[in-house]
Formats: structure tokens, sequence, C-alpha cells
């Protein structure tokens, strides 16, 4: 490739390339906008007028803060889970070629390539089956299911980056398995998984479908949000719930990127 | 241990000769390290995926409602019935059409980001996708509650814009019109390609920066036009990146419930079938049946893209 030359692009490329961005980007910007308007019954565009009022008010809104703190708690520990299981899988996989190799990533990655709602029903019914009753752990179980992924994918691409030589020269010199796993491939898949971990966060934090089939009466921010999305209530609560939403999301996957980005400087690369 | 070999002695404690005897069994392992995640995503999700095929072999007596737990394929015969099938063509049709649109408007992204945008811009093409790709899936549909809304944000630029017209003519459109957006085909449509336009983008890009320049340059050195280029050579080499994008589009789309249900006409999707079947009709054989459709229906196209070949490029 020759990226030193200077590359003119066709001006309809650029204006299509633009205007694709544009499309993106423009419906999320519009969430921030009504977040602040004083209109309340409808969703009038230009808002009549700017107001910071539905911020204090949601506030002091008990059930939001409820929902909020379901969905932080459901995340927090579906991530914990998602990140054991997928780092275990990944290692596994990266190291070692076994029988039955391919199917273990297509079981990984199936939760997540399956329409949700089929996760979501299969759970449902399994959980009828063994008569389970609904709580917060059949929200962690189906949520943890589809994080794995995440974490596996971004593990196992550091994984395959970090040079087996590293750790053979940390067993010749003496150390253990578990200190070489604590002092050197630790270290080195460490922003990995930190990355991997924020990302099942946001997966879990925003996961709406799966969640209508495994939760009984409890209700996460999501599901607070499509209720409102069916049968509107309170539409500047709801305005404001969903810029919550956004950020909460967007923060971590921001920082995801910044973790796996130049990610040629992991130790051990090109040997 | 009398057979250890005779260069380096054992480890000391118990985690050195545990460490020890992992070193030695590399199977053992590999057992330890795949039994956790093998058990949970085999018994919680396997075994949930073939409870609910299992269950849609059972069937539902008309008349009680109770399931009757006796092997019969009658369950998939209801979904023969016209108003059935009639939910899964204007599903798979809805499917074909997303992302076919989402492949057209994906390209100039995918392609000025891999051939043109360079150091920052390109960083800044990359979360410019990315973000939509990660961000709120309710909080995007959300967003089009508010854009599509009959005093919201697209009626007004119409209006100023003086094309009011324009937007009545084409909603009254059989089909693909309605009395508004927000309860047409059209607008569940356009969140659909908002909703999973960055699922193609990005492998669209992955697959447009192997293309080697030289190719593009050989080509038109040759005597091929622009179209001639992108038509012989840019479009069949990005086409991995196109089936590998349209496998998300096709299937997000198969499966997705909500979108249907508060942007678009009242007409049943598969999803919404599903969901209506095992929630308040309690017709759990039926719903399962519902879910196998787009389970068979993604095996199909996976099946042809691999035929096609799509896989041995990525």
């Amino acid at each position: 490739m020759r990226s030193d030359k200077t590359l003119r692009s066709p001006l309809p490329l650029k204006i299509a390339a633009g205007a694709g961005l544009l499309f993106m980007h423009v419906p999320i910007l519009l969430i921030f906008i009504y977040a602040f308007t004083t209109e309340d019954k409808t969703y009038q565009w230009p808002p009549p007028g700017y107001t910071l009022k539905w911020l204090g008010v949601t506030w002091n809104r008990p059930d939001v803060w409820e929902a909020l703190n379901l969905s932080v708690r459901v995340a927090a520990i579906s991530t914990l889970v998602a990140l054991v299981l997928g780092t275990l899988c990944a290692a596994a996989v990266s190291r070692t070629r076994f029988f039955g190799r391919e199917a273990i990533s297509l079981i990984v990655i199936l939760p997540i390539a399956l329409p949700g709602i089929i996760t979501g029903i299969a759970l449902r019914s399994a959980f009828n089956i063994a008569e389970i009753p609904f709580s917060f752990w059949t929200i962690v179980l189906g949520h943890a299911t589809f994080c794995v992924v995440v974490v596996y994918n971004n593990a196992l691409a550091r994984f395959r980056r970090t040079s087996a030589s590293l750790i053979e020269a940390s067993m010749d010199l003496g150390a253990n398995g578990f200190q070489t796993f604590r002092y050197v491939i630790l270290p080195n898949i460490g922003t990995a998984l930190l990355a991997g971990g924020m990302l099942a966060f946001a997966l879990s934090f925003d996961e709406v479908i799966v969640t209508t089939f495994t939760a009984g009466q409890q209700a996460t921010l999501p599901i607070w949000m499509l209720e409102e999305l069916v049968r509107p209530r309170q539409r500047p609560v709801t305005n404001v719930v969903a810029m919550v939403v956004f950020i909460v999301t967007f923060l971590p996957i921001l920082a995801a990127y910044y973790l796996t980005r130049g990610g040629d400087q992991v130790a051990g690369h090109g040997k | 241990m009398a057979e250890s070999p005779a260069i380096t002695a054992p480890r000391d404690g118990v985690l050195g000769t545990v460490s020890d005897v992992l070193y030695r069994r590399p199977t053992l392992l590999l057992l330890l390290l795949l039994t956790p995640p093998l058990l949970w995503l085999g018994i919680i999700y396997l075994g949930s995926l073939f409870a609910l095929l299992a269950q849609s072999f059972f069937s539902i007596d008309e008349f009680s409602g109770v399931i009757q737990y006796r092997l019969t394929l009658k369950t998939y015969g209801e979904l023969l019935a016209p108003a059935n099938l009639d939910i899964i063509v204007r599903t798979t049709l809805m499917a074909g059409s997303v992302t076919v649109a989402a492949a057209i408007v994906a390209f100039p992204i995918a392609y000025y980001a891999a051939r043109y945008a360079r150091g920052k811009w390109k960083a800044l093409f990359y979360l410019g996708v990315m973000l939509p790709l990660w961000s709120s899936y309710l909080v995007k549909v959300y967003a089009w509650k508010l854009i599509l809304a009959k005093e919201g944000i697209l009626n007004w630029v119409f209006e100023n814009l003086h094309l009011t017209w324009l937007l009545d003519a084409y909603l009254s459109i059989p089909v693909i019109g309605g009395n508004s957006l927000s309860v047409s085909y059209s607008g569940t449509f356009l969140v659909f390609l908002y909703v999973w336009l960055p699922f193609m983008v990005l492998p669209m890009q992955a697959a447009l920066e192997r293309v080697p320049v030289s190719y593009l340059e050989a080509s038109a050195d040759l005597g091929a036009s622009p179209l001639q280029t992108f038509s012989k050579v840019l479009f069949p080499l990005a086409m991995p990146g196109v089936i590998a994008g349209s496998i998300f589009t096709f299937s997000l789309t198969l499966g997705d419930y909500i979108i249907p249900q508060i942007v678009g006409s009242s007409r049943l999707f598969i999803g919404q079938a599903v969901y209506s079947h095992q929630g308040t009709a309690g017709n759990i054989p039926l719903a399962a049946a519902f879910a196998v459709v787009p389970v068979i229906i993604m095996g199909f196209y996976l099946w042809m893209a691999k035929r096609q070949g799509a896989f041995d490029a990525l």
C-alpha cells in the first residue's frame, strides 16, 4: 500500500460518506437536545425552550434510581462471570489445537449470533421447565451468557499476539504456573480484559430483548425505557433517562477503544 | 517423585506441585480451562435451546389450551397457515431489503475510511462507526420515535422546505406508505437500517482495506471506466465483507420484535409473533416453532454464503 502518496478522494464519495456518518449520528444528537426541552406533552420540534428542570425531576424519581441500580448490579456481576469464562475459553483455544476447537468458538458466538428473542424465549421456557422462579439471578444468567463472547474475542486476539516464548522464559527462570500467570500473562492481557469487560458491561447495561424474557417483576433501566416507549407517560423523564443510558454505555466503549488501540506495543510481539 | 527429569528439580509446595503436574499434562490443563465455560454455555444455553426445539414438536389443545406432550408436526403445520406464512414472508422481505439498503449506504463510508482516511481521520471514522454500533439499542430506537413523530423534526424539515406534498405523495403509495411515516413499513425500514448499519460498515471496511490500490490502478490503466472498475474489481473483492455484514443485518432484522412494535404498522413480524404466542396466548409450542424459523432461514443463508466461498476469504 502506498500510504505516503496523497490520495484525493472524489467529491461524490466524500459527500456520500459524510452523509452516511451524519445519518448515524444526528439521531443521537437529538436525544441530547430533547433532554432539555420545555415541552412535556409532545415531541415538538424545534423545542419551544430549554430548561434544566427535568434533570432535577429525574434525579428525584425513586423508580428510575431503582432501575438504574438493578441494571448496574446485573451488568457488574454478568461482566465478572463473563470475564472468568471468556478468559478461560480464550486461553484454551489460543494455546492448543484439539478436537472440537471450532465447535467451542461457535458455542461462544452463538448466543449473540442468533436473534436475541431466541436466546430469550429458550431461557424462559427452560426456567419454566426447571421451575426456577424469575429473579435477579435469572437476569444475570442470561446476560452473562451473551457477554462471554466479547471478553473471549478481546482476550483471544491478545493471547494470539502474546509470544509463547515469554511464558516459556518465565517457567525456565523458575516461576511456577501460577506465578507465570500472575506476573507474565496477566500484565500482558490486562488491558484486553479491561476492554472486553467494559464492552461486556455496556452490552449488559442496555440489553432489553433477552431481559424481557428472563426478568420477573423487576425492571432494569432498558425495561423501564421500553415501557415508556410503548406507552409514553412521562416524556421529559424518558428523554433524560435516554441521555443517561447513552452516556453510561458511551464512556466504557470509548475507554475500551483507547485500551486496545496500538496493540503493536504488546510485549513479545514480532519476536 | 522418582521419575522426575534429572535437569530440573520438582518445584516446592502445593502450588509448585500442581503447576508441575499441569505443565506435564497439557490435556489436564486444557480440561480444567474448558470445563467451567463449557458447563455454563452447554447446560444453560444449549440446554435451553434444545428444550425450546423439543417444545416445538409438542402441540396445544385448541379447546382446553393445555400443552400436549406428544411428538407431532402439527405445530409446524400451523406455520403454513396463510396468516402465519404472511408473517414469515413479510419479515424475510424486510430483512432482505434492509440488508441491501445497508450495503448501499455503508459502501461509501467503508470505502472512504479504508482508502482515503488517514491518521486522525481514520480514527475518527472508526470511532464514528463503533460508537453507534455499541451505543444503546433502545436509545437509538427512541431517537427515531422523536424524529418520526407527527410534530417531530422530519415533518418540520419537509414543511420548511415546502416539500410536504412530496412526503404525502410518497405515503400514498400502497404497501410502503401509510398514514404517517411512524406507522408505515417505510418507518420500520428506516429504523432497522439505522440500527444495523454499523454492523455492515465494519466488515465491509475490513474487506476493502485488503484490496491493493494497484489492482484499481491496473484496472484503470487497462482502460476500464470507474464504473467498470467498481463492478468488475472492487465489488467482487468487497463481497466477503458484504456477506459477513449481511449475516448480521439479516439475522438481527429477522429476530427483532421491538422496532416493529414501536415504529410501524400493526402487522406482525416473526419476533412479535413469538412474543405474543409465548406471552398472552400461552401457546409455547407455536412460539417455539416460530422461533425455529429464523434459525432455519439463517442456516440456509449461511450455507449459501459458504457455497459462494464467502468464508474462505475472511
